[in-house]
């Protein structure tokens, strides 16, 4: 890899891995579910029949897994981390942002009425080079915690810049 | 639900395919995708976005394609099984179908969501089942790749 972007990648390492961005409160409705679980196509009675939910041992309704609940206010474009980091790679020459990949990790289900927080950290930076050019790669961590304080999930998100 | 009948430890055997599940995407499908996740990236539905100029027009999000994969598992576990780990890669962009009219879409792309068991393993006392899932077109090329690990009941 050229040391241009060597270079580059650990200057953005130094400043930025580490960071833990505003935690997000998050609302969980029954009603962003089904609208949620309707736009996938997903008619999983757990999350859209609260009869059938009721039976089982969750004993209401659930989420899907992936569905964290709505931000109270929330606007478009990336989050306050992910949207800063991600403007450090455009500057740097590697604009655009990319869906990488996620990861999660599913420990308690969420019911509708549940506050999710959500609070993210930069979790790695690194680069590739291929064929078309370079990209660089950030990685997202992000905890969810219920109003008892328990964590939820957690997922990993890898989001990246394409060298322009 | 694909499969409404419940799946048990029992019933995993190393390299037993998943119930496949078929999707499509239309832009209409994706514009109720954005309001529903909250992701307004103009990729998914602006023609005019440069954005989408550069990938030869607008593309399907990630993250739709992720919960179709996560709908994969979900469907086959049944209500008594857990998903307790999922992870995902795009490897290749998807397109969305345009819409012919109000309600019906044109000709288009439809992707097989797809996995097989490569794992069955005990521990701690807890019974789990590890997956590779991936999804499809329509010349079989794998668009997105992925794994899971569930947590299935024994038969009482």
């Amino acid at each position: 890899m050229s040391n241009d972007i060597k270079a580059k990648v650990e200057e953005l390492k130094q400043k930025y891995i580490g960071t833990i961005g505003e935690p997000t409160v998050m609302e969980v409705e029954w009603g962003s579910i089904k609208r949620f679980a309707q736009a996938v196509g997903d008619q999983n009675p757990l999350w859209n029949d609260a009869e059938f939910a009721r039976k089982t041992e969750y004993g209401q309704v659930i989420c899907p897994p992936g569905f964290f609940g709505w931000a109270a206010k929330s606007k478009p474009g990336l989050s306050g981390l992910t949207a800063k980091m991600m403007g450090e790679f455009a500057v740097s020459g590697f604009p655009g942002v990319l869906d990488g990949g996620m990861e999660y990790e599913f420990n308690i289900p969420i019911h509708p009425g549940d506050i999710i927080i959500s609070s993210g950290k930069i979790a790695d930076i690194y680069a590739k080079e291929g064929r078309t050019g370079a990209s660089i790669f950030g990685v997202v961590e992000i905890t969810y915690t219920n109003q008892n304080g328990d964590v939820v999930a957690k997922s990993r998100a890898t989001l990246i810049g394409r060298q322009a | 639900m694909a499969n409404s009948k419940q799946l048990y430890w029992e019933d995993i055997a190393v390299e037993m395919e998943i119930p496949q599940l078929t999707k499509i995407a239309t832009t209409q499908m994706l514009v109720q995708w954005a309001g529903a996740s909250g992701d307004l990236n103009p990729h998914h539905y602006d023609a005019g976005t440069p954005l989408a100029a550069a990938t030869g027009g607008i593309i399907v999000h990630g993250a739709l394609k992720r919960q179709w994969l996560v709908q994969l598992m979900t469907d086959w576990i049944g209500s008594k099984g857990i998903l307790k780990k999922f992870s995902c890669q795009y490897r290749a962009i998807d397109k969305p179908r345009s819409m012919k009219d109000f309600t019906d879409p044109l000709d288009g792309e439809t992707w097989l969501c797809r996995g097989n068991v490569t794992k069955k393993y005990e521990e701690d006392g807890i019974c789990y089942t590890d997956c590779n899932i991936w999804i499809e077109n329509g010349t079989g090329q794998k668009t997105t790749l992925g794994s899971a690990t569930v947590i299935l009941p024994a038969k009482e």
